[in-house]
């Protein structure tokens, strides 16, 4: 049941495919169809760089069931450069790096949960890291 | 058109029910509830329950509620809007009564959320977080209400104690509360003190999560018992907005729309201000939800929220008490129920039966529920 679930977003997780509005030309992610700046139908697809900045964080100590093998981990808003924002785990934080809002951070593939799904399918999607200075 | 009154009231004590079931949780409050209302039958039950088909393996309550109640046949649903369940589901029962579809509706909102771990109520409660692009990071309630929070000190300058007040005050409003499942104050050390929980949102910052069941009897006043002495409190606004389900979708972040724009409207219908009520009863799930829901309703400035929890302004002998019944960090959140139960006690501060917590002279009063990051908002204005 899941399966289809997971398959159907591959490639918003994988790609960061979301769309272009044809009519406003903003970008969208996740793509939904309609436009929520104009109201028109968007429909065109859009990949993003997956270069973008943290808009906000949280670091959290108590993970739900799928995630506890990250706990203690950070999630953050990640405003890509293109315009929207979306929600990602951050990874590859060194020992001592500081988290902060304005970070510059860049798109990785990783494993998302750490027991797969009911089907036991491991889940790939994009998580975030700091860019290499 | 049509008043809207309220003819009863009903609560159980909220905390760790460990040896009652949710059915018998709420027929408990349905009980007490239609007790208040001198015997009044409802031909219509309407439920706020959020998370029975995940924690109980148990859906249409309607049937089992009413049934198991003393009123089988009746009409019978359940709401859902996630943390508001119980709200929307007063606001169901008001639009019912006030069509006269329904001459009498009762509003239960029960939640049993104690018998599992706490790890697998917080994934629970992550059916309000949208599955698709946000559980997938790992987001929870909870960690929404932290990335809005780290998000609220970057942008302005919310004083390091900021946040605690709001804690601080639920806590000492539940203390005189025989029914909260908190009732000693807290210092603000033991505030300083508490553990992190997703940062920057410490153990204080969080309203625990706990088991209860609320009632209200809604109806006609032509049809209140003969004799019943006091004035009825009358529901006079009502409404219900939504927002986008994620927080990265939110064209301003800090803005609880939903919750600003159902506030405007709620006040509209009675032809009011937001400062025209005698207490604001808010949804504090979270310290931050207190702050931005006060800012979203217009009583501060944004940014600028935190300063109303300065000076005793929000306490219940200041200018505008809220939580003051202890809120949800202080009674306890039984989740859906979470709104009925704040019905409950604003009519409890409006005929002057809050005991040692009453507002003397309190003739109005805002209420507001959320689901989610304010992703439902709905507002009542209740009045005697
Ligand atoms: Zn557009």
């Amino acid at each position: 049941m899941e399966n289809p679930r997971h398959w159907r977003l591959k490639k918003q997780r994988y790609g960061l495919v979301g769309e272009e509005c044809p009519h406003c030309h903003e970008k969208l992610f996740p793509p939904r169809d309609v436009c929520p700046h104009c109201g028109g139908e968007a429909k065109e697809e859009f990949t993003f760089s997956g270069q973008g900045e943290v808009y906000s964080f949280t670091t959290m100590y108590s993970a739900p069931a799928g995630y506890e093998e990250y706990a203690p981990y950070t999630v953050a808003l990640v405003k890509l450069e293109e315009g929207p924002v979306l929600t990602a785990q951050l990874t590859d934080l060194g020992d001592d790096e500081e988290v902060e809002i304005g970070m510059p951070v860049e798109m990785v593939t990783r494993r998302l949960r750490s027991d797969g799904d009911d089907s036991g399918i491991l889940i790939y999607g994009y998580k975030f890291r700091p860019v290499m200075k | 058109m049509t008043e809207v009154v309220i003819a009863g009231i009903g609560q159980t004590p909220v905390g760790e029910h460990m040896e009652v079931s949710l059915r018998t949780l709420a027929a408990r409050a349905i009980q007490a509830a239609r007790a208040d209302a001198g015997g009044l039958r409802p031909q219509a039950m309407y439920i706020g329950n959020f998370l029975a088909s995940v924690l109980s393996g148990q859906s249409n309550l309607g049937a089992l509620f009413t049934s198991n109640s003393g009123l089988e046949g009746i009409e019978g649903v359940t709401v859902e809007a996630a943390g508001a369940s119980g709200a929307a589901a007063f606001r169901m029962a008001y639009l019912a009564v006030l069509s006269g579809f329904v001459d009498t509706a009762i509003v239960v909102g029960a939640e049993k959320c104690t018998d599992v771990t706490s790890q697998d109520l917080e994934t629970a409660m992550m059916q309000s977080v949208e599955y698709d692009y946000e559980v997938s990071g790992g987001l929870t309630l909870t960690a929404q209400a932290a990335l809005l929070t780290q998000r609220y000190m970057h942008e302005y300058d919310l004083p390091q104690d900021g946040l605690a007040e709001f804690s601080l005050l639920a806590h000492a409003n539940a203390v005189h509360n025989p029914n909260a499942m908190y009732r000693r104050a807290i210092s603000p050390a033991v505030y300083q003190r508490a553990g992190m929980v997703s940062t920057p949102l410490n153990m204080f910052d969080v309203a625990p999560y706990a088991d209860g069941a609320a009632a209200v009897i809604l109806t006609r006043p032509g049809l209140l018992p003969k004799g019943a002495a006091r004035r009825p409190v009358r529901v006079v606004g009502s409404s219900l907005i939504t927002d986008s389900l994620a927080l990265h979708d939110r064209h301003d972040l800090l803005a609880f729309r939903a919750a600003e724009l159902s506030v405007e409207r709620a006040c509209r219908q009675t032809g009011i201000l937001p400062g025209d009520v005698d207490f604001f009863e808010l949804f504090d799930a979270f310290t931050i939800y207190a702050l931005l829901s006060l800012e979203a309703a217009g009583f501060a400035r944004h940014g600028e929220g935190w300063k109303l929890g300065r000076n005793g302004k929000l306490a219940l002998d200041g200018e505008l008490p809220i939580s003051v019944m202890g809120g949800l960090k202080g009674r306890g959140r039984p989740v859906g129920a979470t709104g009925v139960y704040q019905i409950v006690e604003a009519v409890q501060q409006l005929r002057g039966q809050a005991g040692e917590n009453q507002i003397p002279g309190a003739r109005r009063a805002l209420v507001q529920a959320l689901g989610g990051a304010a992703s439902t908002a709905v507002t009542h204005v209740l009045s005697v």
